[in-house]
């Protein structure tokens, strides 16, 4: 499957575009529940559990500085890890590609003259495809991982990196184990279904003469690996065999045996929820244990048969070293494949791997490691999937910034697969941006949607009547993707910078201002919401600021998010140079738009001077953020609205259903308005679902429409019913929670702000 | 060792659903033989432990068979062994994999019993790798940190023995006041903490 970028303005849109909406639709019906419920609950393990760590940041950024450090001295360590591990009487073998490595393990296996090799879970040696390797050889490979050996039956991919059956119900198994083993009474219980796993799998381990495992990270100074596995198969396939092959991506090497500590701690609780796996191996091979002879069992076990073992370490390049020598793919290398950022993206809870992954890899930073592996052809059938949402920068326990690798790696698609002759110079003045011609419209649409809104003001009637008349819709759907199931967005005639200039600036004269601050007209309020940058001016000016609403140009949230890096670089340029003067008169800047007010404290950090970047985070601030600080600075709550005595629209009274968007949550802003509600006396319920699943223009696109549905649906559950007044700060989650409740919802400023 | 962590550890075994009894090492031997199902095999502890329970007043009842063939190993219900360290905080013993056959007396069996000095319990996973990282310079030691029973959950729930042990007990043995209380079994029964997931992490 291709791209979108190749589906624009053309027939060949329709096709293409049916294809991977009817792929999702399809793995929505048949897998979409099983992985829902699985990643859902480890979701949720992973802040219980790491909730109960009292050093949980400390830990993480100790590991993401071991990663740096590591990936820094990679050449370094492998040469040192050579040395240790040839001390200890293994060999280690660095292959440069999936066929070098695999010719050598086959070697290894025809010299040891191996009838059947049996391995742990490892997702280098699914990249490798060493099972058809061996395969061809006539070597037979049995995975006794059990959900590897589930799929290996049934011959299917994983759909996660960690759990990698976990779109196979129980049902589903015991149905594949009748089929296979000709069962007319089949196991049905998950314990009589793993007993019967065990057994089998227990008389295919006594006659196993190679053992492959993988290594979830490798000591240079000792040759030491770390296997985090439960079942204990890792450590049945080491011991069962006198020959051990470990696979492992070079970027597995760390320095010092000292440093596995905090992955220990870090790895099961961001993965699986769990403390602690089962079992964490550390091994030094060649093992030590004697080598269970089950042929000859009258014979002792210690019979110092491990004397003979033999240890081969495969450490495989395949694109890694050219990562560490690519600025953005670069940070890909410290991933230590928890999965944390899949089970946290609320895509991925709907799809699963399936849909939201390449050749081997799967979630947000698969596509690092695609790009990275395979190439950007790869990462391109997926990498839309990440709407940027970025609920899984403070999962990821390394704290990579999965979100920028997918847009980078999407900046890359657009320009590579960019063909000039495909622009309309028609359109060229509504998509001004820095990008290459040819660049898919439906992309350039949204990533121009600044210009686009300004240009629906100007024209409002019009354009309002145009935007939502039958043909045009069938006609943006077909050539620019927007699903008509949508409703568009209706622009205001008078923006709320001109409605500010017109009712003549700020009513808080500077003179008695106790603070002075720039509201700042986001694209959304500006053109098309402005009654919540009206209750935004009121709010602030009830608790004595004057207020500034300049006119500046849109934050390049939108181009950011189609991958348009040059376009959303010079965006931030522009607001920079318009708030400038603001900040050096010592203005606060107050942002409504939470996705704004987090482009501006996240993505700017790579847009602007370090010093620029800094002034700009530091003074920017949430809308309820801002007020929550004036009440703490001694601002009178009594010049807010309290919960209403049965007027106005919050007329059921003093109960809401607050959904913070999901950028807010990654900058930490989300409970202000928590905090805000509740001192004002209102009794809030909050959303605990990561993502909306509108997630800026995604669930507008045709493709996606009926995944954005499904992922919003945890919300429809949580606040279907309920009689609360609904609340939700982001443009995108209005639209959507409007579509999936069907009654819109206020920005919360506009709950609390004086009535006009 | 400080209490603190004594505590600590039982609570986390009583968490993972680990058993646990605890006495002076001359008691050892019975605790083992309470906690023990038949058959079983077993590696002397001074052997699969540190050298400090080599000639200490702990020791293996006697129907533990000590130098097993593969077929008592395949036959046997329940592995002894001792474990070098212990981590508080997680509720992990660490089980070496030596020459002994400590690795695959303590994981092809249904039961495994594990005894620890409370001399050797650390307070957390730093401490652990601190330990470690001399010994596997040095030595090259291969060590397991077992923490509960093998556990999947790849089969549509919870599972516990999924390839290895279904059970764990372990023997806690106080420091030299061979003259305290009678040991006794103090059970846990506690569910698998976190996630109902068993399933390993791998990269
Ligand atoms: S990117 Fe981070 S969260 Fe995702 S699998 Fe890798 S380490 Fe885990």
């Amino acid at each position: 499957m291709s791209s979108d970028a190749d589906a624009a303005g053309d027939a060949a849109a329709g096709p293409n575009r049916e294809t991977k909406a009817e792929r999702i639709r399809e793995l929505l019906a048949t897998e979409g529940d099983a992985v829902a419920e699985n990643t859902r609950g480890f979701n949720a393990g992973r802040y219980e559990s790491t909730g109960r760590l009292d050093d949980y940041e400390a830990l993480k950024e100790r590991a993401r500085e071991i990663k740096e450090d590591a990936i820094e001295r990679l050449p370094d360590l492998i040469d040192e890890v050579r040395e240790t591990v040839e001390a200890n009487g293994g060999t280690v073998y660095l292959a440069d590609d999936a066929a070098d490595a695999n010719r050598y393990i086959r070697e290894v296996a025809a010299e040891r003259e191996a009838g059947r090799a049996i391995k742990s879970k490892s997702m280098t040696s699914e990249e490798i495809e060493v099972n058809a390797a061996l395969e061809g050889d006539g070597v037979e490979v049995v995975e006794t991982d059990l959900g590897e050996w589930v799929l290996q039956l049934a011959d299917e991919e994983p759909s996660h990196i960690v759990a990698p059956a976990i779109h196979k119900s129980r049902e589903g198994i015991s149905e594949l184990f009748a089929e296979r083993f000709d069962l007319d009474d089949p196991p049905e219980t998950a314990e009589a279904l793993t007993m019967f796993a065990r057994e089998r799998l227990g008389d295919l381990i006594e006659d196993a003469d190679l053992g492959m495992t993988g290594a979830n990270f490798i000591a240079a100074d000792s040759g030491t690996m770390l296997l985090v596995t439960s079942e204990g198969n890792a450590r049945k396939t080491v011991t069962a065999t006198d020959t051990h092959v470990a696979v492992a991506g070079v970027e597995k090497l760390v320095p010092t045996v000292e440093e596995f500590a905090p992955f220990v701690e870090l790895i099961g609780r961001s993965g699986t929820g769990q403390d602690v796996t089962s079992y964490i191996s550390t091994l030094t091979p060649p093992v030590a244990s004697p080598v269970p002879d089950f042929e000859a069992d009258d014979e002792p076990l210690a019979d110092g048969s491990g004397d003979d073992r033999e240890f081969h370490l495969v450490l495989i390049d395949n694109g890694r070293l050219a990562m560490r020598d690519d600025e953005t793919l670069k940070e890909t290398l410290y991933c230590i494949r928890c999965s944390a950022c899949s089970n946290a993206c609320g895509n991925f809870q709907s799809v699963g791997g399936h849909a939201f992954g390449g050749e081997t890899y799967s979630g947000g930073i698969a596509t690092g490691w695609e790009a990275g592996i395979e190439g950007l052809d790869t990462a391109a059938e997926f990498n839309d999937l990440c709407t940027g949402c970025s609920r899984c920068v403070p999962a990821c326990p390394v704290g990579i910034d999965i979100p920028w690798i997918n847009t980078a790696v999407r900046d890359r698609i657009n320009r590579g697969e960019a063909d000039p002759s495909q622009l309309d110079w028609a359109f060229e003045e509504l998509v001004p941006d820095e990008e290459p011609g040819g660049l898919d419209l439906s992309t350039r649409l949204v990533g121009n949607y600044a210009t686009l809104a300004e240009w629906g003001h100007r024209t409002a009637p019009v354009a309002n009547r145009l935007a939502n008349f039958g043909p045009a819709r069938a006609l943006a759907e077909r050539v620019v993707g927007i699903d008509s199931r949508r409703e568009l967005p209706e622009f205001a005639r008078v923006s709320l910078v001109e409605w500010f200039d017109d009712r003549g600036g700020s009513a808080v004269d500077p003179d008695e201002a106790d603070r002075e601050a720039v509201v700042y007209p986001d694209t959304a309020t500006n053109y098309v919401d402005v009654d919540r940058g009206k209750a935004t001016v009121r709010a602030l000016e009830a608790l004595g600021v004057h207020v500034r609403v300049p006119d500046l140009p849109g934050s390049g949230r939108p181009p950011l998010s189609q991958g348009m890096v040059a376009t959303a670089e010079s965006a931030a340029e522009d607001v920079y140079a318009g708030l400038a003067p603001h900040l050096d008169a010592g203005r606060d800047v107050v942002v409504i738009e939470p996705s704004d007010l987090a482009t501006f404290r996240r993505e700017y950090e790579r847009f602007l001077p370090a010093d620029s970047h800094e002034r700009l985070a530091d003074a920017s601030y949430d809308a309820m953020e801002y007020v929550f600080g004036l009440l703490e600075a001694g601002g009178d709550p009594a010049a807010l609205r309290a919960p209403a005595e049965g007027t106005g629209p919050v007329a059921s009274g003093a109960r809401l259903a607050y959904h913070p968007h999901c950028q807010a949550r990654t900058v930490e802003v989300g409970e202000y308005a928590t905090a805000t509600f509740e001192r004002l006396g209102y009794d809030v319920r909050v959303s605990d679902t990561e993502c909306c699943g509108m997630a800026g223009s995604f669930g507008y696109k045709s493709d996606y429409y009926e995944l954005s549905m499904d992922v919003g649906e945890p919300l429809r559950e949580q606040f279907g019913d309920t009689e609360r007044t609904v609340v939700a700060p982001g443009t995108s989650c209005t639209e959507q929670l409007d579509a999936l409740l069907e009654s819109t919802p206020m920005h919360p400023i506009e709950v609390i702000a004086p009535r006009e | 060792m400080a209490t603190a962590d004594t505590s600590t550890f039982r609570g986390r075994l009583d968490d993972f659903g680990v058993t646990v009894s605890e006495g002076p090492p001359a008691a050892c031997a019975s605790l083992i033989d309470d906690a023990a199902g038949d058959p079983a095999v077993g590696v002397p502890l001074g052997e699969s432990g540190p050298d400090a329970l080599e000639g200490s007043a702990a020791s293996l009842p006697e129907r533990v068979a000590t130098d097993p063939t593969t077929a008592d190993l395949r036959a046997a219900h329940t592995g002894v062994t001792a474990a070098s360290l212990g981590i508080a905080s997680y509720g992990s013993v660490a089980v070496e994999a030596d020459a002994r056959g400590t690795e695959p007396v303590s994981l092809f069996v249904d039961r495994h019993v594990v005894v620890l000095r409370e001399a050797d319990l650390v307070p957390d996973v730093p401490d652990a790798f601190a330990w470690l990282g001399p010994r596997a310079r040095d030595e090259s030691t291969d060590v397991v940190f077992a923490t509960g029973p093998s556990a999947t959950a790849d089969m549509g729930g919870l599972v516990h023995g999924a390839h290895g042990p279904k059970e764990v007990h372990v023997v806690l043995l106080r420091d030299g006041d061979g003259d305290s209380d009678a040991p006794g079994p103090a059970d846990g029964d506690g569910d698998a903490p976190g996630s109902t997931d068993g399933t390993g992490v791998d990269g």
